[in-house]
């Protein structure tokens, strides 16, 4: 099936006309192709969030024997599982044969200054900034540790309440849901705090 | 078959996120400045189609493809732990410019720096389930 996808992707390729694929897709195309995953999802039966894996992939590894939060039916769970593997398989099929090569994002002028002010050169011709995620972190400890904490963060808060970005911004909400409401506004509130205030004292 | 089909949606997911740019840590400090409306839009236009959408679901009482009615489990009802997890997260996602779906998609491009992220919130994961009954919830 993946030769498949190549196959398909190579013809794109070489079609002029259908360069579009390679090309950054625009938000009101994505937006929509969001919310088909989350109705796609729905209609197999299950719930859109991918934050309770990390939960899942914890108990996988034993953790129910340190805390109960960990003790429960993971093998329910596979499923959400599966479509993690498929994310990382999109990841690598989006990135090696449905992108320009190297592959940027124009973000805007004033955020490249804004970068640049803070010490990140690759704003704007990287798709993720090589000073944090070139393998040449790998050999820089100060870096290595705000990625961790970064991801201790993501993790914790992720759990604590109930959900991410998948389950609370687009599941929940779409569900009108309250707490997920409220949640999200604490994203947003920790997203500014961290970019307005803390990412001055640490780039 | 089904398992297959939770593949597929991995796979179509993965290919959005990265190609819609969400997965682009540069996009994320960029909606957190408020300095492009790109973020905005693809939450915006998702947000819009699943309200209508799940609202459809409701009233038409309609089935998943296996003919079980489609229902939605309500979250448990409190402030402290939405808020407070909600601001710890943010400051992770901003921090790694990352959330848990694109930090899957990134480990499929490549960007081996993302597996400490990975990594770091396992470890989130698993301090949260230790210290849960200490937390306001």
């Amino acid at each position: 099936m993946l030769q498949g996808v190549f196959l398909i992707s190579g013809l794109f390729a070489q079609k002029k006309n259908m360069n579009w694929i390679l090309e950054p897709w625009p938000w009101y195309f994505s937006g929509p192709l969001i919310a088909l995953t989350m109705f796609l999802l729905l209609f197999m039966g299950r719930q859109f969030g991918m934050s309770s894996n990390l939960r899942t992939m914890c108990s996988m590894c034993g953790a129910h024997k340190k805390a109960d939060f960990f003790n429960f039916d993971w093998k329910a769970q596979q499923w959400n599982l599966l479509v993690v593997l498929g994310a990382v398989i999109g990841g690598f099929i989006a990135h090696f044969y449905l992108s320009e090569d190297p592959t940027t994002v124009a973000i805007s002028a004033e955020t490249i200054q804004d970068l640049n002010n803070l010490g990140f050169e690759s704003a704007g011709k990287a798709f993720l900034p090589t000073e944090l995620f070139s393998n040449a972190v790998f050999s820089e400890p100060l870096t290595l540790l705000i990625l961790l904490i970064g991801g201790i963060l993501i993790g914790f808060g992720a759990r604590y309440a109930g959900g991410c970005t998948s389950g609370h911004a687009i599941s929940g909400l779409s569900n009108l849901q309250l707490p997920s409401l409220i949640a999200v506004i604490g994203f947003f509130i920790g997203g500014l705090v961290m970019i307005h205030i803390l990412y001055p004292l640490i780039f | 078959m089904r398992q297959i089909g939770f593949l597929v949606i991995g796979i179509f997911f993965g290919i959005v996120m990265f190609k819609s740019e969400a997965a682009s840590w540069f996009r994320i400090y960029e909606m957190f400045k408020f300095q492009s409306f790109h973020m905005y839009g693809i939450i915006g236009s998702a947000l819009v189609l699943g309200i209508i959408g799940v609202q459809l679901i409701k009233r038409k009482n309609m089935k998943s493809f296996f003919g079980q009615p489609i229902t939605i489990a309500p979250k448990d009802k409190s402030f402290s732990r939405y808020m407070l997890g909600g601001i710890i997260f943010g400051l992770g996602w901003a921090l790694a410019g990352a959330c848990p779906g694109p930090i899957y998609v990134l480990v499929g491009a490549g960007y081996w720096p993302i597996l400490v992220v990975f990594a770091g919130a396992m470890l989130g994961t698993f301090i949260y389930g230790l210290l849960r009954k200490k937390l306001p919830h």
